[in-house]
């Protein structure tokens, strides 16, 4: 499988008053054009490790990696000008909750169109129709009217739709999605995921999927890269979870209840500092 | 900051579109609060240690005379009663007399208000064209010395009596410099050359083409407005930069950098476009503020605007031109409120 | 010593208080020591105190006799002999008047920083806690008394009152209060509907007592932070009624009626006018950064900096 993306002992670092804080300290992972979950707690580095990709960062937070090199280009030495021909147009993100994450006061419509004419020289007219059609490809209804829409008239599950819409419309080859279904209704969780899958599918994309929720990362993705203070601590193929050798992996595991395992007493996570310590696990696809 | 907007428990009602019964809510509390404020200025007529009836009919007349004007200005009916035609008056545009002009107020404060309204829009010019983007600057730059100048700009800002930083800029540019205007709103040469169209003398001017009469208007209005506008760019600066720092945080923000926007189009195309709703407001209450503080600046500047005509008033007694001229300069401040209400609900697609 | 002022020191920072004094103690310890690390903030308590000491001393401080006329010498440029700030069109030291106006323009600070908090937390707090109709009628008096300008309606109270320190403090409070029941309502509201209150109320504590001991003590925290912010207003809107003649009478010295007095002679004897303005500007400048820094320290969600 060809490498799409290839990240080399990532580090982010936070110089607070205490010291320099490291939010993620080491990672390594690659990525081809497959589905790759990135499970942790709250706190973990998973999102950091996300948005370090697109060196979104905000200051004082620093990155430092041996390389972060997308079809063999390394990031880390690119302009600002340059990573900003980057992100969208190569590498996007779809963010936790549609509500905060759009533009409340620009229309649906005017959000699309910039995310494509950012990256294509196209008229308003072309990138509307462009707009219009993608907005179908996430199973958006009544398209016309959403267009004039603000994102507040909108639910949870159209909001991450529209969302999604406009992360793939310039056409990228790596979609990060950050807890992309942690804010939405259960009812509608299967619903968006499903469309997102099949637009990744359909397009040959790599996809990042990062998620607090273990049985969820393992039914949907390939691989998964599990994740505790800041460090990788294992890697396995989604449907090989349960052959999890970590301790920190197993706990996880145990502390989920299952319908065809009833237990009457779920079992807490019993966290060894020793975890923290041991290296990143590498991980080749 | 952003105003909580919450919804009154659905009664059965009349069968009236929404839009009707807002304005109907709108218009009815406006009412009410410029009930009050003629009730406020109302009494403190009546308080006052003025006598009404000699300051009509002077020192030396008969009893009979003084008894005449008495019941003339309705001053033996209950003071509820007097209070009905006292704002009956005033809605009819009736002031009453100037005794210093001995003219009617409502005809004084119409040929003076024209002189504020320029200078204080100029002022509020000033301060928004400079004051916005030093605060948006100072929020993006945060700590920077950008950051650190805007905050000492705004912090002398609020600490400066406008009527002595006035007096020092008359002394330095018009005493010293000799590079502006002195004092009032036209040199000599040109007073009374212009035909008065608006009032105000700028466009008047402009629109009698006579442009030497414009620069010499322009050099003597640049120092007040300037003040004035230093004054509302403190408080605008300082607002914005706040609001800014709000919005610069916000989740929407990362989505327009995950896009791949230039750093300029993240903050004027997405952040700025959230604050414009909360600056209306903020300009809106520093324009009537310097509607205010053109009192003291008039005064040093021998501005002939409201500010001067009412303390001139006062400092004479004369009762009906300052309450005349409070009235005026309360409602500007009432309709600045309502109008700042109106653009926010057509800014905010959230409150439609 | 030191040893007793270290072991007050460990009694203060003592992460497990034994009393509920030492508690409170140690809450505004903590306080005072990030107050301390802000030097802007003690740099404007240090001009604060300065300025209530020469108020305090302005007998002994003062070279000359305020009042005394001496029209021989008047105008005087700075440095003259014997009177360092120069002297006014009435041969007055100028020093001198400034130090016994820092008198009167604390006064006219603290009458109305009296004042106008305690109407408006009395106002805001009866508003908030009684709700209903009550609540209607006095919001909407205080929306009036917004509505207006406040220099203004202030110029028409000291109009229909009469000029004179007293009024003009009766005239900058009446136009101060309505912001501070505006504040002191939206603490009580969302105070009195937290569970604390409920389990209060449920133990038989009347209103009166509610009011006064648990919303009353959690409004103040923010009531003197914006207090100190107001001190600078309410010293420029003295000033500026002084400057218009409404203010303190002649011959008091108060600053802004100095400036009023030397604005005559601005172009040819400057120091006249510019010396009391510099004092009401060192004044005003050393509350707002007080008060700067008391916001970070008490109501840290308000800072913006």
């Amino acid at each position: 499988m060809t490498t799409l993306l290839d990240v080399k002992n990532l580090w982010v670092k936070f110089p607070t008053r205490n010291g320099i804080f490291d939010a993620v300290r080491g990672v390594s992972f690659s990525l081809g054009k497959e589905r790759l979950g990135i499970v942790g707690e709250s706190g973990s580095g998973k999102s950091m490790t996300g948005r370090a990709i697109l060196q979104l960062i905000r200051k004082p937070g620093m990155i430092e990696a041996d390389h972060i090199a997308l079809q063999g280009q390394n990031l880390l030495n690119l302009s600002e000008k340059q990573m900003r021909s980057v992100r969208g147009k190569q590498i996007s993100m779809v963010m936790q909750d549609p509500k905060f994450s759009l533009n409340p006061v620009l229309t649906v419509g005017d959000q699309i169109v910039e995310a494509y004419r950012l990256h294509n020289k196209a008229s308003k007219a072309e990138a509307r129709a462009k707009a219009l059609e993608m907005l179908e490809a996430v199973s958006i209804r009544d398209p016309e009217r959403v267009m004039k829409a603000y994102p507040h008239e909108m639910s949870g599950g159209m909001g991450q739709r529209i969302m999604i819409a406009m992360m793939l419309i310039p056409n990228p080859e790596i979609l990060i999605a950050d807890e992309p279904t942690s804010a939405l209704d259960v009812s509608v969780q299967g619903q968006v995921l499903s469309i997102m899958d099949r637009l990744v599918k359909e397009r040959g994309m790599g996809l990042i999927f990062i998620s607090h929720d273990l049985n969820l990362v393992s039914q949907f993705c390939d691989r998964v890269l599990i994740m505790y203070a800041g460090r990788v601590v294992e890697v396995c193929q989604a449907d090989k979870l349960h052959e999890a050798k970590h301790p920190y992996t197993q706990g996880l595991l145990g502390s989920l209840p299952k319908f065809d395992a009833p237990r009457p007493r779920l079992e807490v996570l019993n966290r060894d500092p020793a975890w923290r310590e041991a290296p990143s696990v590498e991980s080749t696809s | 900051m952003r105003a909580q907007r919450t919804f009154v428990k659905r009664q059965p009602q009349l069968p009236l579109p929404p839009w009707v019964r807002g304005l109907v809510i709108t218009l009815f509390s406006i009412s009410i609060t410029m009930l009050g404020l003629l009730l406020v200025t109302f009494l403190i007529g009546r308080v006052m240690p003025i006598d009404p009836v000699l300051a009509v009919v002077g020192e030396r007349a008969s009893q009979e005379q003084y008894d005449a004007v008495f019941k003339d200005l309705g001053l033996d009916k209950p003071l509820i009663v007097q209070f009905f035609y006292y704002v009956s008056d005033v809605l009819r545009g009736d002031f009453g007399q100037s005794l210093l002009t001995a003219r009617p107020v409502a005809d004084d404060i119409a040929r003076v208000f024209p002189a504020t309204f320029e200078l204080a829009t100029i002022g509020i010019l000033l301060g928004c064209i400079l004051g916005v983007p030093l605060g948006v600057i100072a929020a993006v730059r945060r700590g920077s010395w950008i950051d650190q100048i805007a905050r000492v700009v705004a912090l002398v800002g609020y600490s400066m009596p406008i009527f002595w930083l006035g007096l020092m800029g008359l002394l330095l540019f018009y005493g010293i410099l000799g590079w502006v205007g002195g004092p009032g709103r036209q040199g000599i040469f040109y007073e009374d050359m212009i035909p008065s169209v608006t009032g105000m003398i700028l466009i008047d001017s402009a629109l009698a083409r006579d442009w030497g009469a414009f620069w010499d208007a322009f050099s003597h209005i640049i120092l007040p407005a300037s003040l004035l506008g230093y004054y509302s760019l403190a408080y605008i600066s300082r607002m914005t930069r706040s609001f800014m720092l709000e919005q610069l945080s916000a989740e929407y923000v990362t989505t327009a950098r995950v896009k791949g926007m230039s750093e300029w189009a993240v903050i004027w195309g997405h952040a700025f476009k959230n604050i414009r709703v909360q600056l209306i407001t903020v300009i809106a209450l520093s324009y009537a503020n310097l509607l205010e503080g053109s009192v003291l600046t008039e005064i040093i500047f021998s501005w002939p605007g409201i500010g001067s005509y009412i303390t001139t008033a006062l400092l004479s007694a004369d009762m009906n031109a300052v309450l005349g001229g409070t009235v005026v300069v309360g409602l500007v401040f009432i309709c600045l409120n309502v109008f700042s209400d109106l653009l926010y609900k057509f800014f905010d697609p959230r409150s439609k | 010593m030191s040893s007793q002022a270290s072991s007050l020191h460990a009694w203060l920072t003592s992460e497990t208080p034994t009393s509920r004094r030492q508690a409170r103690w140690a809450a505004v310890y903590k306080g005072w020591l990030s107050l301390k690390s802000n030097h802007m903030a003690m740099a404007g308590l240090a001009i604060i105190i300065a300025l209530i000491t020469v108020a305090a001393l302005a007998p002994w401080l003062a070279p000359h006799d305020p009042f005394v006329q001496d029209l021989g010498n008047r105008l005087q440029p700075l440095g003259a002999e014997g009177h360092v700030l120069g002297t006014d069109s009435l041969g007055r030291d100028i020093l001198s008047r400034l130090i016994y106006g820092a008198r009167i323009t604390l006064y006219i600070v603290a009458l109305v920083a009296l004042i106008a908090p305690i109407v408006g937390l009395l106002v805001g707090t009866i508003s908030g806690y009684a709700g209903g109709w009550v609540d209607l009628v006095m919001m909407r008096i205080t929306d009036i008394f917004l509505a207006f300008p406040r220099l203004v309606l202030a110029l028409a109270f000291v109009a229909a009152l009469g000029a004179g320190i007293e009024n003009a403090v009766l005239a900058i409070s009446l136009t101060a209060w309505p912001p501070y029941a505006r504040m002191a309502r939206a603490e009580t509201l969302t105070i009195r509907g937290s569970d604390y209150i409920s389990a209060i109320r449920l133990q038989g504590a009347g209103p009166l007592r509610i009011i006064t001991k648990h919303i009353w003590p959690l409004c103040i925290s923010s009531l003197i932070v914006r207090v100190t912010l107001d001190m600078a207003g309410i010293i420029l809107a003295a000033a500026g009624l002084g400057f218009l003649g409404l203010g303190a009478q002649p011959p008091s010295p108060e600053w802004g009626a100095m400036i009023s007095e030397g604005r005559r002679f601005l172009l040819d004897h400057w120091w006249v006018a510019t010396m009391p303005g510099l004092a009401i500007f060192t004044v005003s400048l050393a509350f707002n950064l007080l008060g700067d820094g008391l916001r970070d320290v008490l109501d840290p969600k308000d800072s913006s900096s």
